[in-house]
């Protein structure tokens, strides 16, 4: 049907159809599905999301606007406590990437047995979250198989309630995102050093340098775009992505101690009737998201400008 | 001697690893094929006698099946429409020129970080005005929308390394550019395919907040929703619970255990550029 390209010269970028006059609008109708999905999902939601956080319900049922939706949540206690429980989990991120590094390089030498390491590493991430909350809900229990075994071996001080206590009950769903997330770090991390040019590996062990050496200046260095990638996908997972977790193991409590940003949207939108005070929490998550996806490309370009 | 040690200690991680990881799964699996008292009489142990009656409470309950096909038939449509729509959008970005291009790739990055609960108000009163709550249209479009971007940014990065010179070949010999997309491109494409397909899957099959807010009709329920109801209905008959974690658990460990040679080489190609 299509002409076939006569005047391809090399070096330029492909025009897949390019001799047709069809070809100017032939890019917009691959991207034509995709675009109306995405309005529908994100284009539209958010729009009317920002309209939503700024319209005041009055009293009488006339509506007015402005921010007196963000003053009423911004002192909100429930919601402080919220944030500073996300600000607990970002505590995760830094655990997980030295972790799921060295779980890679361990598994980048090919280790004995690295073949089965290799595939039950990224189990926990393919398991849904309500099977793997409830699984450790009778894990960690009061009764439960942890305390259990921590009884029959003698360690009687370290018996907890790790999920009835408002104390512990957040950390404990820290571990459980730590045990499920980390084999994500360490498949990506394993995909970019397989790419690794095994005669640098080589070369430094010529000049008989050691494991740690190896590490720190051929290993590392390779692996550092990887690793800010991963460090600010997880802080945006800690932000906006751990609702899951939170309502299947712990419901907000003890105490309202484990409610997450998410949670108090999510309570506030759908139990307590309150749209609009969940759309100004929202933005609040929203703009949050946004300051740390440009703080990664600050630093990206800041990395890019010392190299070169 | 100290070659002993060092195999030792890089030994000891990957043990530890394997140890915590399959722990909490032995849990899973080993008390689904106990009778509830010897649960409670030792939750650790391996059943003296092992049965299959916890499965077939569970599966005759009288919801499971339903669920099981709901979670079947939103998962795999839309993974199905996110490939190729994906595959669309990503084949024009990497291999056309035009305007906006640049403009719609780095759109990808910022719409794989919004939040979806943030979206969830918005999309409710979308959905019911169109009338599809309490169908599974309903989640099915949300999905697709979620997955694109991660999709279209993955595929992107791999189509853009593919050679021009096929694609010229391709056009001499008369293909349309969708007759090259079709019969080139995406048959050397497969790991790329496969990872997309794994992630997504993983992703469609396990979602929870937005199959809890949008399918609440007991009906239209998917499998994980379905779940936290059973719990509760289940709370005193811990293997009937643990057997129905096992099913919901089985497809995607499928998936993986299918896919998983792929997964290393597809993400290779698709997130570091």
């Amino acid at each position: 049907m299509a002409a076939p390209v006569v005047t391809a010269t090399a070096g330029t970028p492909r025009r897949a159809g390019a001799g047709r006059s069809g070809a100017v609008v032939r890019p917009y109708l691959y991207l034509a599905p995709a675009t109306i999905v995405l309005v529908v999902v994100f284009g539209y939601p958010v729009l009317r999301l920002l309209v939503e956080s700024v319209t005041v319900p009055g009293i009488l049922g006339e509506t007015g606007h402005g921010l007196d939706n963000f003053r009423s949540v911004i002192d909100d206690p429930i919601l402080r406590r919220a944030l500073l429980n996300n600000l607990r989990l970002f505590l995760a991120v830094p655990v997980m990437t030295v972790v799921a590094v060295l779980l890679a390089t361990l598994l980048h030498e090919r280790i004995a047995g690295w073949r089965f390491y290799q595939s039950i590493v990224f189990v926990p991430y393919v398991l849904a979250i309500p099977v793997v909350g409830i699984i450790f809900s009778y894990v960690l229990q009061r009764h439960g198989l942890l305390n259990q075994s921590l009884g029959a071996l003698g360690l009687d001080p370290l018996v907890h309630d790790w999920l009835g206590s408002s104390q512990l009950a957040i950390w404990s769903v820290w571990v459980v995102i730590v045990w499920q997330q980390v084999g994500f770090g360490v498949v990506l991390f394993l995909a970019r050093l397989s790419s690794l040019d095994p005669g640098l590996i080589e070369a430094a062990m010529v000049d008989r340098a050691g494991w740690w050496r190896r590490f720190r200046h051929v290993v590392l260095p390779h692996l550092a775009p990887i690793i800010e990638f991963f460090v600010t996908l997880s802080l945006i997972n800690m932000l906006s992505w751990v609702f899951n977790y939170v309502y299947v193991m712990t419901g907000g409590g003890p105490a309202r101690s484990t409610y997450v940003t998410e949670l108090v949207i999510y309570q506030q939108a759908f139990r307590d009737g309150l749209p609009n005070l969940a759309a100004a929490v929202s933005v609040i998550l929203l703009v949050l998201a946004t300051v740390l996806l440009s703080a990664q490309s600050l630093v990206r370009r800041r990395i890019e400008r010392m190299e070169s | 001697m100290r070659r002993v040690v060092g195999q030792t200690a890089r030994q000891l991680p990957l043990l530890v690893m394997a140890f915590v990881i399959l722990v909490p799964l032995y849990f899973m699996v080993v008390n689904s094929l106990k009778t509830n008292d010897a649960f409670l009489d030792s939750s650790l142990g391996l059943p003296s006698r092992p049965s299959l009656r916890a499965y077939g409470d569970a599966a005759s309950d009288r919801n499971l099946g339903q669920l099981f096909w709901n979670s079947v038939v939103i998962a795999v449509t839309s993974v199905a429409v996110t490939t190729g729509f994906g595959a669309l959008a990503a084949f024009a970005l990497a291999k056309m020129v035009f305007r906006g291009r640049e403009l719609f790739f780095r759109l990808m990055l910022p719409l794989m970080v919004i939040p979806p609960i943030v979206l969830l108000v918005p999309q409710f009163k979308l959905m019911s005005s169109a009338g599809l709550v309490n169908h599974r249209a309903s989640v099915i479009i949300i999905y697709i929308g979620l997955m694109l971007p991660f999709t279209i940014y993955l595929l992107r990065n791999f189509f853009v390394s593919f050679p021009d010179e096929l694609l010229d070949a391709a056009a001499l010999d008369g293909c349309s550019p969708m007759t090259s997309f079709l019969r080139v491109v995406l048959p050397i494409s497969r790991p790329a395919l496969i990872t997309a397909v794994i992630v997504n899957f993983v992703f469609a099959w396990n979602e929870l907040l937005i199959a809890l807010v949008f399918l609440q009709s007991e009906g239209s329920r998917t499998l994980v929703v379905g779940l936290t109801v059973f719990r509760s209905r289940f709370s005193l008959d811990v293997p009937v619970l643990m057997a129905g974690l096992t099913i919901a658990t089985v497809p995607v460990l499928l998936v993986y255990l299918f896919g998983q040679r792929y997964l290393v080489r597809g993400l290779l190609a698709g997130s570091v550029k």
